[in-house]
């Protein structure tokens, strides 16, 4: 098992009280697995990525942990993190695009790198011109400046660079988002060829676009309003999902094919609630056309059936549909 | 309705406008009543910056866009305010489109400063809630917040709600979802298609294929600032003649469907400069010229810039290939089905 949380929870302390961005979620990686977390935009989400390398200071593990490859990952310690980045979890960071040194060429910035970690550039040079090329970039690219790259370039060096040192779990946020149709689909297999050639050993690929993750992901884990949804395999989550969220994310995606004249899609209504007071119980309820007495009651995120797990009150004591959900 | 006839846009670029950037070649087509009309590229297609031409944001270089009849680009003045009372524009980010220092419901006020000073206060109220209420928002809702207080899709809603106040025949849409949450861009999608029967024209800008399937009758394909497709959504989607629809199709990441193994686009070759272009430092030059401020003005107003971007998100082989690369003249290959030629011969 690569990666293991254990009933992580992450709050952003603010003037006006705590905002749990991320409450008690636990789920598990394997090996060479690809997985794939959904959800909207201030779901916690990004917040759950970002914690796993401590990317941001202002952020607080307030409970729970993570272990990765059986090592306890320092989540709340910077110092010790410093060590374990880059080496054994790395992060392609939202907006990759900046995340470049714009007054460094790409060479010199990933020796910068590398020095700061304690490895010689020059015995790194051979694999990282080979990794480039694999890409499809040219070894060129290492005396350019990031702004003589397109998106697409930029996007992949970046990835390039991330996975360098061969960690063990890569964090991919929203790598695809800003790109261009045919570019995203380069980006999408090189994720997939990555995992394949062992740069890093499973990865975690954030997206609010449950497309692309039913290209590139084995299993899908959907988070709402901080909490975790759903969790199963790709093909199961895209094609009969349990939770009522899921269902009605996934049927209000247009696809192509679908035309309004013939086919009118609905959205979700209302909106996430705010995580700043969360109401109580099942926080979808407020949105959910299945919601009923029950849902007062915090639902747990259970295992339904082997593999698939969800958090919702309508299928806690079976494991079996209840009314007509699971046709919606 | 609203006519382009072979509309170019040349951008001037590097430190004495020394380089042009041509971002959209000869184009022409038409937005009718009562259609949605998808404007589909990539980035640095030109699709934004036709949208900003039909709105007067940026002058045209060459070509004329007539709106019933007039050409817009001698309208000022009274003429240019009556010409905006019937194309208005929404935009892809709906928080940079308000200031936040005001409540949202200002952008009505205004619109009632400037078109409607005649109307009482108690009736626009009245028109502002029907029109709110068109657009699926409950006005109690929404009135009297800041936009920090409402959602994406909410503020979306507002300027459209915005444009439909004026008697508006075309509403240009530039990405207005993107930015949106999934759950809730189906039903600004579904709004925008309802509008159709109003008798508008909506411009749909996007660089989406699902999206623009899913509510236009007509779609326009862009690359590098020239239509390679054109036509009835149906025809296009279903029966895509030029090979880069083709290749756009198969990208598409979809969610029932893997992609193809082996169908894979080409990932994009490495540039190699033209030894002539000028080096990709002309930022830093630009900053030491004399008329820098001047280039500053410009950028403020965000044509140079979005040019700019635009150029280093392209590569600098790219802006070669745009200046170089033939234009094909459109062929019809069946009723409302237009294709650029090369690929028509195919």
């Amino acid at each position: 098992m690569a990666l293991k949380v254990d009933h992580l929870r992450v709050c952003y302390r603010t003037l006006r009280g705590d905002v749990n961005a991320v409450d008690d979620v636990s789920f598990e990686i394997g090996d060479g697995e690809i997985m794939g977390l959904a959800g909207e935009s201030g779901c916690g989400k990004s917040t759950l990525g970002n914690s796993l390398v401590r990317m941001d200071v202002r952020m607080r593990v307030v409970g729970g942990g993570a272990d990765l490859d059986g090592q306890k990952m320092p989540l709340s310690d910077d110092k010790a993190m410093r060590e374990f980045r880059f080496k054994q979890v790395s992060i392609v960071p939202q907006y990759a695009m900046s995340a470049l040194n714009p007054t460094r060429r790409v060479g010199r910035m990933v020796s910068e790198l590398l020095k700061s970690r304690g490895f010689d550039y020059k015995a790194t040079l051979p694999e990282l011109e080979r990794r480039v090329k694999l890409v499809g970039l040219d070894a060129d690219v290492l005396t350019r400046f990031p702004i003589e790259l397109s998106g697409g370039m930029k996007q992949r060096t970046v990835m390039v660079i991330s996975t360098l040192l061969n960690p063990s779990l890569l964090i991919a946020d929203e790598v695809t988002s800003a790109l261009d149709v045919s570019t995203q689909r380069a980006v999408g297999e090189m994720l997939l060829e990555f995992r394949d050639r062992q740069f890093v050993k499973s990865m975690m690929v954030i997206t609010h676009d449950l497309s692309i993750l039913a290209q590139v992901a084995d299993t899908i884990l959907v988070m709402y309003a901080g909490k975790l949804a759903e969790k199963a395999s790709a093909e199961v989550v895209i094609g009969s999902p349990l939770h009522p969220y899921t269902q009605l994310l996934i049927s209000s995606l247009p696809e192509v094919g679908v035309r309004h004249d013939e086919h009118t899609l609905v959205g979700i209504p209302g909106r996430p609630p705010s995580l700043l007071n969360p109401p109580v119980g099942c926080r979808f309820r407020e949105r959910c056309p299945f919601a009923f007495d029950r849902c007062g009651e915090e639902p747990p995120f259970v295992e339904v059936k082997p593999g698939h797990s969800v958090a919702c009150w309508l299928y806690a004591d079976a494991g079996l549909p209840a009314g007509g959900a699971a046709q919606c | 309705m609203l006519k382009l006839d072979n509309v170019t846009k040349v951008f001037k670029t590097g430190s004495f406008g020394g380089s042009s950037l041509p971002a959209v070649r000869g184009t022409s087509f038409e937005i009718r009543p009562g259609e949605v009309t998808a404007l589909i590229g990539e980035s640095g297609s030109g699709k934004s910056t036709l949208g900003k031409m039909i709105l007067r944001l940026t002058p045209v270089t060459s070509g004329t866009i007539t709106f019933e009849g007039t050409d817009i680009s001698a309208l000022k003045g009274r003429s240019l305010r009556e010409y905006y009372r019937h194309v208005q524009g929404v935009f892809q980010d709906p928080f940079s489109s308000y200031n936040p220092v005001f409540r949202a419901d200002r952008v009505f006020a205004t619109i009632k400063r400037s078109y409607f000073p005649g109307v009482t206060s108690s009736e626009w109220r009245e028109r502002v809630a029907a029109t709110l209420e068109s657009v699926g928002l409950n006005p109690a809702d929404v009135l009297d917040k800041f936009t920090h207080q409402l959602s994406g899709g909410q503020l979306q809603r507002i300027l459209i709600a915005r444009a439909l106040l004026l008697d508006i025949k075309i509403l240009v849409a530039d990405e207005i979802i993107s930015m949106l949450d999934a759950s809730t861009r189906v039903d600004v999608l579904n709004l925008l298609s309802n509008l159709k029967g109003r008798g508008l024209g909506v411009l749909f800008i996007t660089h989406d294929l699902s999206l623009g399937n899913y509510i236009a009758e007509r779609t326009i394909i862009l690359r590098r600032g020239l239509i390679v497709e054109m036509g009835a959504t149906a025809k296009v989607f279903d029966n895509p003649q030029h090979a880069y629809t083709k290749m756009l199709l198969t990208a598409v990441p979809q969610l029932h469907k893997k992609w193809e193994a082996g169908s894979a686009p080409q990932v994009e070759p490495y540039p190699v400069a033209p030894a002539d272009e000028p080096s990709a430092d002309r930022y830093s030059k630009s900053a030491l010229h004399p008329l820098a401020g001047h280039h500053r003005r410009l950028a403020r107003k965000g044509a140079v810039a979005e040019a700019e971007r635009e150029a280093a998100r392209e590569n600098r082989t790219d802006t070669y290939l745009r200046m170089h690369e033939e234009a094909q003249p459109l062929v019809e290959v069946e009723e409302d089905h237009f294709v650029a030629t090369a690929a028509a011969a195919e």
